[in-house]
């Protein structure tokens, strides 16, 4: 691209973007700054009647003042509450542990803000993640950031070949103290904003709380059961609970820790074991994104690296594709906590090459039979 | 005392002007919005900046400040047709219209949908009388309304509206509010210097704002007839009727721009011929435009049209990037673009609304301005035919 492209940039009103948009403006590129209005602050944190345009978006407009580019405010909000927040309710209730992030970058940003990004003439669209796009033989690569701690990559395997042309990461070659070095340099009010933390829409962390307003039908109370079959208890509804969760379960007097195993919605029951009964060796992905060679990974297995978390370091697995965008992952060694409606994204050393998305029946087979989905509560 | 600034053009009148802080670089096509500062305005302005007393002390100092304040009301009242003493400063045409509204002593209220927020806000549990698909209030709706309404009972209707610029019937409208023994609050914020603005025509009470005509922001006024409970209360200010310091200055060049009005009333024939000629390039640009209001009496500068699957942010952006200055509807200081309930009131459907634009011109305004926006425009015409 030549200087005088010009790049649109997604700017949140955090240093990451900000710094971001400056760092392009002074590399002498022709800025648009756009700021995604994606929900009501006040609505989420249920607060009093707030203003609509919310702190960020007063940071981002300062921001762009002092930098002095253009920005705009682009309302999404339709489009945020029925793909990003509606979708991870209902998988919540279906007893997923979704990252609502990876939606936000498929649907609202690497789509909506894409296409306004094209409507105004833009070469380019930077966002402020931390990842690298590398330009290859076969087009841009897609590749961890330089700093492992600041990695993006996990939210961000969702991302399309097409989609990737497109963007850029700046920040992706820099550590954090980096960049906030550089909000300084470039006199940056936020330069020193804290990190956001959580989901955007659920700032408290408390997403019980929001599930319950998104869908105020879904909480439905039921069994705490264990693994032998045992009910140990009652519980308020299964959005309470997520797999591998051990703290906050509600049922003492056992020899040994207890981990949610599985939630099972239909039955509105919460199956509960030993950590050992969460080692998974396998599991099934769906809606697979492919960033390597080819169609997809191979049908004899592709000897890739996944993670299954964003804060867990990559580890040895080969992927089996299979048709309809799934693929089959088996783990070189076993894995605590394989849970549905999280991510698995395929790494090549450093490169990513695309993932998939934790089917919701992990680990059913491995229960009890009388504990399987759909077997007679009488059974229990 | 006077601002030390150099004027970049003088002697030719402000017809053939630009505004002395124009940004020469751009077109500006959102006069609904603002309007640029009137040289004659500015220099009002400046000259008072030296009279810095308080308007209600009694020495030389207070009754400087206090002559100045006093020269604008009744430069303003000649100009609407009101007496001086009618005249109440505020803070704006907003808290003009909470005034009137709130002030007032009503068991009821009719208003226009097509209404300023102001009003609308003003008005909880108001009855709503719609508009035709020209955009013009439903009178039958509104005699419906009368019947039944208890007294003493306020009808709001504006004089043109901010967002399609068509012009509503006063004249029918007090006609029949006086018939049922209403009174009638006219927010005429949009309409002075555009079309002739006149109080006496039977209307209770009139909403006005500075900065639509060339003064300073942040100042405006209530024409009121009759007993106001003050909604800002403290000092004896503005006959009691509206509490605090004036704001000497900003009514200063409320004063002088309202001395202008004449001359922008002159100009108006020229803002026309400019109006029509943008409508006509824009209809040939995109025969599917659809242009509001087309078919009723319009205020001569605005013109407000949508451009089938093109949200009007995109056009606004779009445009702006190509530096000409345009808005989606009323200017709207949050992220939220709800579609324009003006345009929803009219019938029109709010995907459609959500395409709509507003272009508003005024005395600075140019052919070449016109030009520029048609070609920054056109090509999302194209894109979106094709």
């Amino acid at each position: 691209m030549s200087a005088k492209s010009r790049i649109v940039v997604a700017m949140s009103g955090g240093v990451d973007s900000s710094v971001t948009a400056a760092l392009l403006h002074s590399q002498g590129y022709d800025v648009v700054g756009l700021t995604m209005q994606l929900y009501d602050h006040g609505a989420a944190t249920a607060k009093s009647k707030t203003c609509c345009a919310g702190q960020d978006i007063y940071d981002a407009r300062r921001v762009a003042d002092r930098i002095g580019i253009p920005h705009y405010v682009v309302d999404y909000e339709t489009n945020f509450k029925s793909e990003v927040m509606d979708r991870f309710a209902d998988s919540y209730i279906r007893g997923e542990t979704p990252v609502p992030c990876v939606l936000c970058n498929q649907t609202v940003k690497f789509r909506d803000l894409l296409k306004a990004a094209k409507d105004l003439g833009a070469d380019a669209l930077a966002t402020g993640h931390y990842v690298q796009r590398i330009e290859g033989a076969n087009g841009a690569e897609l590749h961890r950031a330089v700093d492992p701690d600041r990695d993006q990559s996990y939210f961000l395997f969702a991302t399309t070949q097409a989609q990737l042309d497109f963007v850029r990461f700046p920040l992706g070659g820099l550590t954090k103290p980096e960049a906030r070095a550089l909000g300084v340099q470039f006199g940056l009010h936020v330069a020193e904003k804290p990190d956001s933390q959580d989901i955007c829409f659920v700032p408290n962390g408390r997403y019980a709380d929001v599930i319950q307003k998104l869908r105020p039908d879904a909480a439905n109370p039921g069994d705490i059961v264990h693994v032998d079959g045992r009910v140990l208890g009652r519980h308020t509804g299964v959005i309470n609970f997520t797999v591998g969760q051990r703290r906050g379960i509600g049922v003492g007097g056992e020899a040994e820790p207890l981990y949610v195993v599985h939630v099972d919605p239909e039955n509105a029951r919460v199956i509960v074991g030993p950590k050992e009964t969460l080692l998974r060796n396998a599991f099934e992905i769906h809606s697979v994104n492919w960033l390597g060679a080819g169609q997809g990974p191979s049908e004899d297995g592709a000897p890739l690296h996944v993670k299954l978390r964003n804060t867990q370091p990559p580890m040895a697995a080969t992927v089996f594709g299979e048709a309809g965008g799934k693929a089959r992952v088996v783990l070189a060694e076993a894995e605590a906590a394989v849970t549905p409606g999280q991510a698995c994204v395929f790494y090549d050393g450093e490169r990513v090459f695309g993932g998939g998305w934790i089917a919701r029946d992990v680990g059913i087979a491995h229960l009890p039979h009388n504990l399987r989905r759909g077997a007679a509560a009488s059974a229990v | 005392m006077s601002c030390d600034r150099p004027k970049n053009a003088s002697g030719t009148g402000f017809l053939v002007l630009k505004a002395p802080m124009a940004d020469t670089a751009r077109t500006y096509l959102d006069y609904n919005a603002t309007a640029p500062l009137l040289p004659q305005v500015e220099a009002a302005v400046c000259e008072s900046l030296g009279a810095f007393g308080n308007p209600s002390s009694v020495h030389g100092s207070g009754r400087g400040a206090r002559a100045l304040v006093e020269d604008a009301r009744e430069h303003i009242a000649a100009h609407t047709g009101a007496s001086a003493a009618e005249i109440i400063f505020t803070s704006g045409g907003t808290e003009a219209n909470v005034l009137a509204l709130k002030g007032g002593n009503y068991a009821s209220m009719i208003v226009a949908g097509i209404e300023h927020a102001s009003v609308l806000a003003s008005a909880p549990g108001a009855v709503i009388i719609g508009a035709t698909a020209q955009g013009i209030v439903d009178l039958n709706a509104l005699e419906d309304a009368l019947k039944s309404a208890p007294r003493p009972v306020l009808v709001a209707v504006m004089l043109a509206n901010n967002e399609t610029g068509v012009l509503q019937p006063l004249d029918a409208v007090v006609a029949l509010a006086k018939s049922y023994g209403a009174f009638v609050h006219c927010d005429a914020v949009q309409a002075l210097g555009k079309v002739p603005v006149d109080f006496s025509a039977g209307m209770d009470s009139m909403s006005l704002s500075a900065h639509k005509i060339g003064g300073l922001k942040g100042v405006g006024a209530l024409i009121f007839r009759g007993d106001l409970n003050a909604q800002i209360t403290g000092g004896g200010q503005e006959r009691r009727r509206r509490a605090g310091t004036e704001n000497v200055v900003g009514i200063v060049s409320f004063g002088a721009a309202a001395r202008e009005v004449p001359r922008l009333l002159a100009d108006i024939p020229r803002v026309r011929a400019l109006r029509d000629s943008l409508e006509s390039k824009v209809r040939a640009a995109a025969p599917q435009a659809n242009i509001y209001g087309e078919g009723a009496a319009r205020l001569a500068n605005t013109s407000c049209f949508s451009l089938a699957n093109v949200s009007s942010e995109t056009q606004v952006m779009r445009l702006d990037l190509a530096g000409v200055s345009i808005s989606a509807g009323s200017a709207c200081s949050s992220g939220k673009i709800a579609p324009s309930h003006v345009l929803l009131a009219m019938g029109v459907n709010a995907a459609e609304a959500k395409t709509a634009v507003r272009v508003s011109l005024g005395w600075t305004t140019a052919e070449a301005d016109i030009t520029r926006f048609i070609e920054a425009w056109q090509p999302l015409a194209f894109n979106a035919a094709a």
